[in-house]
């Protein structure tokens, strides 16, 4: 009797949640491409005709395009040279690495708010600088005319949010690395870069993979932050598929959006994973 | 000499950026505070950089009038609800995985892995669908399933590898002494791996808190904190996004100051 | 190929309050094998890895022959270092962990190909150079860890415990090997190791450290059979040098060793050297293969000896020799002898000890008077 029970227990413990997420993300997706391949009982590509041509499909998707690009490897670059500087110990440490954790623990549209409060009209930065007599009326950072200045101000402030996120993962890798192998390249010859370069950079290829694999998807579903700060001037995916599923009820279209970009994150995802093997991670005795 | 003060030049370098990041992760923190009780006037003044005069009557109307308040509760409810769901559901699995071999939990670790970097929230655009039929449109068990949905890889992963860490043979040993497998579990594993989920529990419920896009595509009239805040923003006048800033990150403040190392401890199991 | 010096070496934390080495002096010869032994917590390690410029001494100098090193970098010192855990970075292949150094210090192509497979095949790894570490054993890897180390042809070769994550096996063979590579490059080096059998058969000289000083260096013979303090004696040697608390006392015969249950007169010449001691208590010590059992075996070349009484105790058989534990007064002693020998428990014995390689500590400092 015991027995047999055990062979099973196994599966029905991880059923549950299997079904799960059987039921909430793969019937979501099968329903999605219902609802962009069929109209009115049949099969059409009359749903993607309407997204397409949508006058805000192309500015969109170029948009949270272009903000990846932009964003991901400036915030790679920031912080991996904030994970070198936080890995010795300093005075004040500790006071440091909770300031840089709290932007992970707010919500996008927190910290867009946050960061209106520095760059509003009215707000300090402007009132900084004009008290100091370095600007003589406020610099507008916001307004459908101001296109450009918007789009940076978004990377700005995305940066501030997410580079956290990166910089944890390759924290925790760096802590990883056994000082013995930083201490016998020290020892053979290593300056400071050739350290950096042929040893530091290469083990933390994992935690550096992990972390931009991780942030890439989410960049592609960049939704609060804009939102809240610019609105529909800088128009994205996640952005165009609320708005036609909350105010033009056009479900179909905001399917298209919303598959569109699970099916970038699906190909990046699988991108990655080509692309970065890391052979000595891949071989066994 | 040379060496020397090459090295106190690296050193003030070295200070220099930490107080660049400092002042860059701490100052729009403290400003956005400041100004989410400064009075409306003082904001606009030009001559004042920070507020002198403060008051409550933003943050009150956000939280009474403007339904702040309702939105909190919410969210709180919705965060609850998706741990409890989350964790009903992944902790078992989470303990399958973590103490038994089967063939497929290599796929399923694998899946899980996969899933949880995908992009959940998206998802809620096709719910909309099912949530019509189930009535489940505009209700808070509704936007917790969908979050739970996102938090679930997570919760069986952190799990799995919290069980891994506590020896089985605490286990056995409960076992050989009279107690049965779930006994044994309830007494022995449970009390020892209870920091570690509930740093699993508190990682869900700050995702779920701050979640936007699933909870503001379903929902209406049960808006959740974010979800409510992203509609009345559009419209409202300047000093009332500081006070909804503050609503929404105060929270996320207090935790992190309260459970700083949890938090660290904590990436380093989610991480893995 | 340098003298490494050693002058006033210290090294202090909290302000002085720990201290990990301190007032080190000590030379190393060109071309020696000096083994650094203590237990752990004696500061051996951080000698060397203050020689290695890995931690920064709080003062004194570190010479290199005529240059003096103690503030270069690890990388101007031109030394090599074999880490205990060998710190062979898993994601190069073994050719170019042991090609690092020679590529840091811009050898030409040819060149690094040549010396890698010399030092190959001095370590016998010529087939793993094209493998990744993780598919190497441990001694695998500790050998690449040596071949690397020796590739350069450094000043200074520093080795931190190697051999200690190795099987006892691998470890004898491993302790050879590596004695007589060092022989043959003639490269001045320096050796760490908590296990006493490891520095008697490797080094040249060694160098015993407690709580960071030294308290004796000579060559192994020296050191074995003229320790300066109880902690040496008992350090080195297996089993343990017995050590018995005893009184000085004129006797008619002569200066003689009041021990409980025993009186041990000594020859004029050691007595002479106790005068100042006399009826105070100082430590009798003696290593068990000094003594023998009368009438079971004989101890070659004494010159001079003498007997007391016991009973036996205990007999721990090991094959090619056996202790016999003996109960003289309230202390038992322990008697190394050839081959396997049995004695009833409980029988009576007379104990030979050789006079010319006993111990006198004194009580106080355990210092060495005789």
């Amino acid at each position: 009797m015991a027995k047999k029970v055990s062979k099973y227990v196994p599966y029905l413990l991880v059923a549950p949640a299997l079904i799960y997420l059987g039921i909430f993300i793969g019937y979501p997706m099968i329903e999605g491409i219902k609802l962009v391949f069929y109209e009115n009982g049949g099969f059409s590509l009359a749903t993607i005709h309407r997204a397409v041509n949508n006058y805000y499909f192309w500015p969109a998707l170029k948009n949270t395009l272009g903000l990846a690009i932009i964003i991901l490897p400036t915030q790679l670059i920031l912080a991996l040279i904030l994970a070198l500087a936080m890995n010795k110990v300093f005075k004040g440490r500790n006071i440091a690495l909770t300031l840089l954790i709290i932007p992970m623990t707010l919500s996008d549209i927190a910290a867009g708010l946050i960061w209106y409060s520095m760059l509003s009209p009215s707000g300090f930065m402007n009132k900084f600088l004009l008290n100091l007599g370095l600007i003589h009326s406020p610099i507008q950072l916001f307004g459908y005319q101001f296109h450009t200045r918007e789009f940076l101000t978004l990377v700005f402030v995305e940066l501030w949010r997410s580079t956290v996120t990166i910089f944890v993962i390759v924290l925790a890798g760096l802590q990883m690395i056994s000082q013995e192998y930083i201490e016998a390249a020290e020892v053979f010859g290593a300056g400071y870069w050739t350290r950096l370069r042929h040893i530091l950079i290469p083990l933390l290829k994992p935690s550096i993979q992990t972390a931009l694999l991780l942030r890439t998807i989410y960049a592609f579903s960049i939704f609060g932050i804009v939102m809240v700060l610019v609105g529909r001037d800088i128009p994205v995916l996640a952005g165009e598929a609320y708005r036609q599923v909350t105010e033009i009820r056009d479900y179909g279209v905001g399917a298209v959006y919303a598959l569109l970009i699970a099916i970038m994150s699906l190909a990046i995802g699988a991108i990655y994973l080509r692309l970065t093997k890391a052979e000595y991670l891949e071989v066994k005795r | 000499m040379n060496e020397k003060t090459m090295y106190e030049l690296k050193k003030i370098g070295f200070y220099t950026l930490i107080f660049i990041v400092v002042v860059w992760m701490g100052l729009p923190l403290i400003v956005s505070i400041l100004y989410a009780f400064g009075t409306p006037e003082d904001y606009y003044a030009p001559d004042k950089v920070i507020p002198l005069h403060f008051t409550f009557e933003t943050v009150k109307m956000l939280l009474f009038t403007l339904g702040g308040w309702e939105a909190l509760k919410n969210s709180i409810i919705v965060a609850t609800l998706a741990i409890v769901i989350s964790f009903t559901l992944g902790l078992p699995a989470g303990y399958s995985i973590a103490r038994f071999i089967f063939p497929g939990k290599d796929t399923i670790k694998l899946g899980m892995l996969a899933l949880k970097i995908f992009p959940v929230p998206i998802m809620a655009v096709p719910l909309i669908m099912l949530y019509i039929r189930l009535h489940l449109l505009d209700t808070r068990l509704g936007v917790a399933l969908a979050h739970s949905a996102g938090s679930l890889p997570l919760v069986v992963l952190i799990t799995a590898s919290i069980f891994a860490g506590t020896s089985a043979e605490l286990e056995e040993a409960g076992m050989v002494f009279g107690l049965t497998r779930f006994q044994s579990f309830l007494r022995i594993t449970l009390p020892l791996a209870l920091p570690g989920l509930a740093a699993a529990a508190m990682f869900t419920f700050v995702g779920s808190w701050n979640e936007v896009f699933a909870a503001s595509v379903l929902t209406f009239k049960h808006r959740t904190l974010p979800a409510l805040m992203l509609t009345l923003m559009e419209t409202a006048p300047d000093y009332y996004k500081f006070a909804a800033a503050f609503i929404m990150a105060f929270p996320a403040i207090v935790y992190v100051a309260v459970a700083r190392k949890y938090l660290i401890s904590m990436w380093g199991i989610a991480i893995k | 190929m340098v003298e490494v010096k050693l002058e006033n070496l210290k090294k202090h934390f909290e302000n002085g309050k720990v201290k990990a080495v301190d007032n080190l002096d000590l030379t190393i010869k060109d071309g020696e094998f000096l083994v650094l032994l203590g237990p752990s917590g004696c500061g051996k390690t951080t000698t060397l890895r203050m020689i290695a410029g890995l931690e920064e001494p709080t003062g004194g100098k570190i010479l290199f022959g005529e240059r003096d090193v103690t503030y270069l970098p690890p990388k101007d010192r031109n030394i090599s270092m074999v880490f205990q855990s060998y710190a062979v970075w898993p994601h190069m292949k073994v050719y170019d962990n042991v090609a690092f150094p020679l590529k840091i210090k811009k050898y030409p192509e040819n060149e690094i190909k040549e010396r890698v497979k010399w030092v190959a095949e001095l370590l016998q790894i010529e087939e793993l150079l094209d493998r990744y570490p993780a598919q190497l054993s441990g001694g695998q890897r500790q050998r690449v860890a040596v071949a690397r180390a020796i590739v350069v042809e450094p000043d200074v070769l520093l080795m931190d415990e190697p051999l200690s994550n190795l099987d006892a096996k691998l470890r004898v063979a491993m302790r050879a090997e590596i004695k007589k590579l060092q022989t043959k490059l003639k490269v001045t080096t320096v050796y760490v190791t908590h296990d006493q059998v490891e520095a008697m058969t490797m080094g040249d000289r060694i160098a015993v450290m407690k709580s960071g000083h030294l308290l004796q260096v000579g060559p192994p013979t020296e050191v074995y059979l003229k320790p300066k303090s109880v902690f040496v004696g008992t350090f080195i040697g297996s089993p343990e040098m017995n050590l018995i608390d005893v009184s000085v006392k004129e006797t008619d015969d002569g200066i003689a060793l009041e021990g409980e249950g025993f009186v041990i007169v000594l020859p004029s010449d050691l007595g002479e050297l106790l005068r100042d001691y006399i009826n105070k208590t100082v430590i009798f010590g003696i290593r068990p293969e000094h003594m023998t059992v009368e009438g079971v075996s004989t101890l070659e070349h004494v010159k001079r000896s003498t007997t007391i009484e016991g009973v036996v105790d205990f007999i721990e058989a090991l094959g090619t020799d056996t202790i016999i534990h003996t109960k003289v007064g309230s202390s038992i002693i322990k008697i190394k002898l050839p081959g396997h020998i049995l004695l009833p428990i409980g029988q009576k014995i007379r104990i030979v000890v050789d006079l010319d390689n006993i111990h006198i500590f004194e009580k106080s400092s355990k210092n060495a008077i005789i």
